[in-house]
């Protein structure tokens, strides 16, 4: 059997997952980069500064999220047991703040006043302008046009929370460009303003200290497994755009053999129609986009794709360079979940179980429908609830023709 | 010797400072390119930059995020750069050309094969904004074995021990970013673009060009001062971007922006 245990010492000194990762930048940006890098790795083993952020997981975003055993959907689909790990139960409805609360206490060291930041779904968005105003940082977060458009509730959600939402009218209107916005505005700004990055792409040493903020899912994870289940799962299951809640979920189980993982991306149409967010599932050609090297989606002239999926937030052309590694080594298999089958899923679980999800997190829970039938009963399987989906009920609603 | 070396030499016996301005391939549309190139060195071009459209141009404001839309709406990519620059070469033989853009396409085609046509084509340099020289380990030498120059920014934010590594493994001249920002940005500070020369030129003894913020003549003799190679972009695309519907007075307009930044940067040498 293959071991795994070279991958949790990923990435190397200059941020590269094997061939992937690295710092693809403008010279502009490589001190800003060096000195968010030294800031973290002082931290990162320091007691004090764990303590810190562990006080704030608890007693701000209200850790650790349960691991609720969804019996009667598991009795539904006759197979696996699923058990779903609550991201969205935090404070702001996803698991995008633990990351954001992590990335906050950095700003707070690096002592730069203002915050910006990139949003798909909003999410991110919503999670920077909660500590930005918990801090008391100027906030400034930048939205594909065509996402502000289906996120309205989130948009007002930053507004309410002080932080001023600039939509981006280039290229494909969506989070691709939205990253190109922020980062435009971090080279200009670059002396009072923290980049707080949403997902585990970016330039060095980003994809690494998101992943690390968000591996607190995995290891609570792993320990309510054993706590609840007696043992570690059989498999896991999460969505994955730029892939920050998957990585979270995974990175602690990353040597658990035994533990199979399955990362979901947006099917879109279905990838046959080549309208859809999957580079890793459609075997996307290598590329560099947004200062790291992965699997991107662009055409033969390396122009970037558009994509399309029903979740902003899944809605973007690459993937966290991690992802890209784990895919060629094989420690986790990527598949697609389309938008009929996600919105399938999310009626499901809504009314089976009581629990409405994000359209991102039903990408998990599409295909925990098709991977549980095929096993046991006596076996496990821990789906990431990455978020909630209250912001998503206006998306469903046009669905269903109704309207407000 | 390369085309660029061989400019600078050149620049230096007559006392004069190179003039590079750099235009997107394929804006308004493919046809007009050659024409450009061959307005600006009648306009007093030194050596041409010849930008690479790309999708996601994150390093650039909107006037040459315009100018990518426009020609990515043509289909512009790099084998149309390549015949561009090899019709060029066929009434041009002295001008450098330096093919300027972002990584991915050039990814996508392959090191080996990129460096091929390019130089087959008659290309000189090549900038890639981002590629730092710390992730050039595999590029810089294929480029280098076909004769072409690897560009590399240095930036205001940039550190003296970053300097040296950059310095070291640039050829053909240094591209000094005057400002932090995008290109298109306000104007720069003559005095503080000096200031951050100064050290640059105990490292090396390439040419030190600086762009971004050079608008007019004016700025473009303020930087001619203390910089080897003034280079300017946006201020022309502006050009192209007011008149896509009336493509064939563009050269004219080209030649009048840069014609006086020749001029003011000439006259200093009569002062």
């Amino acid at each position: 059997m293959t071991k795994f245990s070279d991958l949790t010492r990923m990435p190397d000194a200059r941020g590269h997952f094997g061939p992937y990762g690295g710092r693809f930048v403008s010279e502009t940006l490589s001190f800003a980069l060096d000195e968010l890098e030294k800031i973290y790795l002082d931290l990162r083993d320091d007691p004090a500064f764990q303590a810190e952020f562990d006080h704030d997981m608890a007693y701000y975003v209200g850790r650790p999220s349960p691991l609720y055993h969804a019996k009667r959907w598991s009795r539904e689909l006759g197979g696996a047991q699923i058990w779903l790990k609550r991201e969205d139960l935090n404070h702001t409805g996803a698991h995008k703040v633990n990351n954001t609360i992590g990335q906050a206490l950095l700003a707070k060291k690096s002592g730069k006043p203002r915050v910006i930041a990139e949003t798909g779904a909003g999410q991110h968005g919503v999670a920077t302008a909660t500590v930005a105003a918990r801090l008391g940082l100027e906030c400034e977060v930048y939205m594909g046009a065509a996402d502000v458009e289906r996120q309205k509730l989130n948009v007002y959600r930053m507004h309410l929370l002080g932080a001023k939402v600039i939509p981006v009218e280039s290229g494909t209107r969506t989070l691709k460009d939205a990253m190109n916005e922020a980062l435009r505005d971090w080279v200009t700004n670059v002396d009072n303003t923290f980049y707080i990055i949403g997902t585990v792409a970016g330039p060095h040493p980003y994809p690494m200290l998101v992943r690390d903020f968000n591996a607190v899912v995995g290891r609570e994870a792993r320990r309510q497994s054993l706590e609840q289940i007696g043992r570690l799962p059989d498999a896991l299951i999460a969505c994955v755009g730029g892939g920050s809640n998957a990585l979270g979920l995974f990175y602690p189980f990353v040597e658990d053999d035994d533990v199979a993982m399955y990362g979901v991306e947006a099917g879109g149409d279905g990838v046959e129609t080549g309208r859809h967010a999957a580079p890793l599932s459609s075997n996307a050609p290598r590329g560099v986009l947004h200062g790291n090297r992965t699997y991107l989606m662009s055409d033969e002239a390396g122009q970037v794709s558009d994509t399309h999926s029903i979740s902003a937030g899944l809605d973007y052309p690459g993937v966290g360079p991690e992802h890209a590694l784990w895919k060629d080594v094989g420690r986790v298999k990527y598949v697609t979940a389309n938008d009929r089958e996600v919105l399938e899923a999310f009626r499901e679980l809504t009314h089976m179980e009581g629990i409405m999800p994000a359209l991102e997190s039903a990408h998990a829970l599409a295909y925990a429908k098709v991977l549980a039938p095929t096993m046991r009963p006596d076996q496990h399987i821990v789906v990431n609830l990455s978020g909630r989906g209250d912001k998503d009920i206006m998306t469903v609603a046009k669905l269903d023709g109704v309207e407000f | 010797m390369n085309r660029i070396d061989q400019r600078f030499t050149d620049l230096k016996h007559q006392g004069r400072k190179a003039l590079i301005p750099f235009i997107t391939a394929g804006d308004p549309a493919p046809d007009h390119t050659v024409g450009f190139m061959h307005a600006l060195v009648e306009a007093g071009a030194d050596i041409i930059e010849l930008g690479v459209p790309f999708s996601d141009p994150m390093a650039d404001g909107p006037v040459i995020q315009k100018a990518c839309e426009r020609a990515l709406k043509h289909g512009t990519c790099l084998s149309h750069l390549f015949t561009m620059v090899e019709e060029f070469r066929q009434s041009d033989t002295t001008t450098p050309v330096v093919l300027m853009g972002y990584l991915n396409p050039v990814e996508r085609l392959g090191y080996q094969a990129f460096a091929d046509q390019a130089a087959s084509a008659g290309v000189d340099g090549v900038l890639t904004v981002d590629m730092p020289p710390e992730e050039a380990d595999e590029f810089g030498p294929i480029l280098k074995a076909r004769g072409l120059a690897s560009i590399f920014l240095v930036a205001p934010t940039t550190s003296n021990e970053r300097a040296a590594t950059i310095c070291a493994h640039g050829e053909g001249y240094l591209y000094y970013v005057s400002l932090k920002g995008v290109t298109g940005s306000a104007s720069l500070n003559a005095d503080d673009v000096a200031s951050h020369l100064a050290p640059l030129r105990e490292m090396t003894g390439l040419p030190l060009c600086v762009g971004f913020g050079i608008r007019d003549g004016a700025t473009a003799a303020e930087v001619a001062k203390v910089a080897d190679g003034v280079i300017v972009g946006s201020a022309l695309i502006n050009q192209i971007a007011e008149n896509v519907d009336t493509p064939e007075i563009i050269p004219g307009l080209l030649k009048a922006v840069l014609g006086e930044m020749r001029h003011s940067m000439d006259a200093l040498n009569r002062n």
